[in-house]
């Protein structure tokens, strides 16, 4: 076969380093509506279920049980169950019917219910239902620090920025399991530098993390995973109830619980039982609620290649994001592991949680180098930082950060790094030396870290986790070392402990401190003018990016002195020889002193001349002051000019040929892209010029075709031209001008 | 004064109710203390009372499950860290036998009043006779 130059180019596009899969039902390779779905049902008799989705109590397998015990809303199921699934779809999209209406009769649904629903729904629908089941009125974000060195100066410098860039939450995860305690330490002090109150995890095997939370390391923890079959929540070594007792011991003491679940870790561990991913995630969230979890994070996580790979992928994950919002669930909403080699694709999909706002939008945000994500990569990392920023900016969208100038950056992560510094030295930790300090200041990752020898870091690590030290033992190395406001913001964490408030669903604490949770911030969107929407403070925060400058800035470089070599010496006549009357804007050598390409308007009247010159012809020169307009600017030349022909000229160095016969806005050559044009380009619009002046056959002047000049420059260019309107003065008849020039 | 949602957030609305696992007032905990050697981990940590309240304010927030959840967590308060691991380990698949699970139940509920993890206990044991998940 031929093989095709525009095939062989998309072959080598990013879009096609991905892998994509037909579905197959049997083997759980399906994201929604398996043909071997069962279809919703419920059974209830004297408060007890006896029939399930289709399956009787005697076939119950421990989900079913445990969903129907503790999921469901027995008094409410009934009713519940007999809405039709559409009439649920159409309640979801309405803008008029509000969340707890919703709320009331969902908590009566069973998995396959809650699937149907789905199927009447397309994204933008349940966009619109999640914007209003969101739990918490105000959306945020959550971020991943980690580094393949587990270097403690830079986590804490890492954290300290992410808690800067404002990320509510941190987690970081380990390389070697055994350095849990020391990144959990790291993060916790440099969160805790950067803002008081984000919430910090280490994600690890459930009892050490446990651990972690009992010393006051930690305040959160999201890695209970729950799956949607038995034979699964098994061979993850668990069961519904396991998760239910460690989520009640981690609240016990004063930690806030998520849950973990999402699409397609079912078929990956082979234990699909043919059921789609969407069905069995819908059982993973009555487990979820069951359990008393306030929270889950969902939106397929680490397997998110997986429904990628199928058609519709996109879709289900935006569909399970929205069925735990429906269950009155906290969403962590994935968005976190690497999903796509495409820019486009990758931007696409978290579109689904940005526009309608998640309680997190994702579930990590990779604020590192993807090299040093230790949680398998990030689908948008530290390199998409201002990305992101103008995202939330060009759509006055909350993502849930907001932008920092680089010396805010570098001063928060040295203050960072010598904050863990500080608490290793008063611990007798292993130093951690001034050197690694300016190394985790201004580090991007690991790689621009020095060497650090982790056999003595992971020996003290097993004896600080073997230890009574905890995070009083941090506050009073903080206290005691001139870090008294880091110290103070974690004992404010362990006051906040014993207050317990952050334990209620969807909690963070807000810019100041304060605790912002589905209690006091329950979302009540009810379409426009109600609901979250960012203003005043936070939208003039998400606007002042570093790279935002003044409109001033950009017309100050091309002022200068008005040419003295150019004179007026009164009002421009018709000329009756044969020449070329070259008319200049209004703010044309005077307001203005060079072109948007930053040439000089004395060079360019010279090259023009120049031009002219060369082909034996003369030239006049004339100000047009009635308008700014490069055509109607040309076109008087043209009714001047002896020959009928006339160069147009604007001060920013748009430039035009024109002929006096020709309609107003024709022309003879244009050439608009003014930052292109060079003095030799400007010399040839004057040579063709005096040709077409003497009849002769003329080739249009070759200009250079930069596609993203506009791009860089329609700032200026606006700004620069309303500088020469500002000249303009509509009465006023073109003026004749003398310049002082001679040719060479 | 009934447990309301009004009271929420409690750090701000009650503060000089609540104290903590030690029974240390909240109003206690200060830097001073700290520096002078005075807390320890357990007067940084919620007390039962606390979790209770919370329960109730979930419970009229719509949230019946997550109340549930707090009263279970309020009851574990006193259980000491390594008990609160060992209950954990049991409750995994194939662990125990169904005997030891309800007689740590009971055990729960004797030695810390904690009823409810009793009940939860005895229907995971329930559960696991009837799903083959007790230690075979």
């Amino acid at each position: 076969m031929q093989r095709s130059k525009r095939f062989d180019l998309l072959a080598q596009r990013d879009i096609n380093k991905e892998t994509y899969v037909e579905p197959w039902p049997e083997a759980g390779l399906i994201v929604a509506d398996s043909p071997y779905d069962p279809s919703p049902s419920i059974k209830i008799e004297d408060g007890r279920v006896l029939e399930l989705d289709g399956v009787t109590r005697a076939d119950f397998d421990a989900l079913d049980i445990f969903i129907a015990t503790r999921a469901l809303d027995l008094d409410i199921a009934e009713e519940a169950m007999a809405l039709p699934s559409k009439d649920y779809a159409r309640m979801l999209a309405d803008i008029n019917v509000p969340r707890a209406q919703i709320a009331r009769l969902i908590a009566g649904c069973t998995p396959a219910k809650l699937t149907d629903i789905i199927r009447h729904m397309n994204v933008l629908e349940m966009m619109m239902g999640l914007a209003k089941m969101r739990i918490r009125r105000t959306p945020a974000n959550q971020a991943h620090v980690t580094n393949w060195r587990e270097h403690p100066a830079l986590l804490a410098a890492d954290a300290a920025e992410a808690a800067l860039r404002g990320f509510a939450e941190v987690e970081t995860t380990v390389r070697v399991a055994r350095f849990a305690p020391f990144n959990a330490l790291a993060i916790l002090v440099g969160t805790q530098t950067g803002r008081g109150g984000v919430l910090t995890q280490c994600s690890v095997e459930e009892a050490l993390g446990l651990r972690l939370a009992m010393k006051g390391l930690t305040s959160y923890a999201e890695t209970l995973s729950v799956y949607g079959t038995e034979k699964t929540f098994v061979d993850g070594d668990d069961t519904p109830w396991s998760k239910a007792f460690l989520a009640s011991a981690y609240a016990s003491r004063g930690v806030k619980i998520r849950f973990t679940s999402g699409t397609g870790s079912e078929a990956l561990m082979g234990r699909a039982e043919r059921k789609s991913m969407l069905y069995l995630e819908a059982r993973c969230l009555l487990v979820v609620k069951g359990a008393g979890s306030q929270g889950v994070q969902n939106g397929s996580i680490s397997c998110i290649a997986l429904p990628e790979a199928l058609p519709g992928g996109v879709r289900a994950v935006l569909a399970e994001n929205l069925l735990a919002s429906m269950l009155g669930l906290e969403v962590a909403a994935g968005n976190d592991a690497l999903a796509s080699h495409s820019s486009i694709r990758k931007t696409a999909k978290l579109m689904l949680q940005f526009i309608p706002g998640a309680d997190f939008i994702f579930s990590g945000y990779s604020a590192i180098p993807k090299r040093d994500n230790l949680f398998g990569g990030g689908n948008f990392d530290a390199e998409d930082f201002d990305d992101y920023n103008v995202l939330q900016r060009d759509m006055q969208v909350d993502g849930g950060v907001r932008p920092i100038t680089e010396a805010e950056a570098l001063a928060i992560r040295r203050k960072g790094a010598r904050a863990i510094q500080a608490v290793y030295r008063e611990l007798n930790l292993p130093a951690i030396t001034d050197e690694e300090i300016d190394a985790a200041a201004i580090a991007h990752g690991s790689d621009d870290m020095p060497e650090r020898d982790i056999v003595p870091d992971l020996e003290a690590a097993d004896a600080f986790m073997a230890g009574d030290d905890d995070f009083v033992a941090v506050i009073r190395a903080l206290q005691k070392t001139g870090f008294a406001d880091v110290a103070d913001n974690i004992l404010e964490m362990g006051r906040q402990r014993i207050a317990a408030d952050y334990l209620q669903p969807s909690a963070i604490f807000d810019a100041d401190f304060k605790v912002q949770s589905a209690i006091n911030d329950a979302n009540d969107y009810v379409g426009p003018g109600s609901g979250y929407r960012p203003g005043g403070r936070r939208w003039r925060e998400m606007q002042a990016i570093p790279q935002a400058k003044s409109p001033e800035g950009f017309v100050d470089p091309h002022i200068g002195e008005p040419l003295s070599r150019l004179l007026e010496i009164g009002p421009a006549a018709p000329g009756r020889q044969r020449e070329v009357v070259l008319a200049l804007g209004p703010a044309f050598g005077g307001a203005l002193a060079t072109t948007i390409g930053g040439l000089d308007h004395e060079a360019v009247l010279e090259a023009i001349l120049t031009g002219v010159a060369s082909e034996g012809m003369v030239a006049r020169i004339v100000r047009v002051y009635h308008s700014s307009d490069c055509a109607a600017i040309g076109y008087v030349g043209a009714r001047l000019s002896g020959s009928g022909i006339g160069i147009g000229l604007q001060s920013r160095g748009t430039a035009v040929i024109h002929q006096k016969d020709l309609a107003p806005l024709n022309n003879l050559e244009l050439f608009p892209q003014s930052p292109s044009l060079t003095l030799a380009t400007y010399e040839s619009i004057g040579r063709n010029a005096a040709r077409y002046a003497l009849g002769l056959a003329t080739a249009p002047v070759a200009v250079e075709i930069d596609n993203g000049a506009r791009l860089r420059l329609i700032v200026k260019t606006a700004l620069l031209h309303r500088r020469e309107t500002d000249e303009v003065c509509p009465e006023r008849p073109p003026v004749e001008l003398r310049f002082d020039w001679e040719p060479a | 004064m009934a447990e309301t949602k009004g009271e929420y957030p409690l750090r701000d609305s009650v503060a000089d109710q609540l104290r903590a696992h030690s029974g240390r007032p909240l109003g206690d905990i200060t830097a001073e203390a700290i520096s002078a050697g005075e807390l320890s981990g357990d007067d940084l940590r919620t007390h039962a009372d606390t979790l209770r309240r919370q329960a109730a304010i979930a419970r009229e927030g719509g949230y019946p499950q997550l109340a549930a959840n707090l009263q279970r967590a309020a009851e574990l308060t006193d259980v000491p860290n390594e008990e609160l691991l060992k209950i954990y380990e049991l409750l995994r698949p194939e662990r125990a036998s169904y005997d030891e699970l309800v007689r740590l139940a009971d055990y729960l509920e004797a030695t810390y009043g904690a009823r409810e993890n009793a009940a939860f206990i005895k229907d995971a044991a329930e559960a696991y006779r009837e799903r083959g998940l007790l230690r075979r």
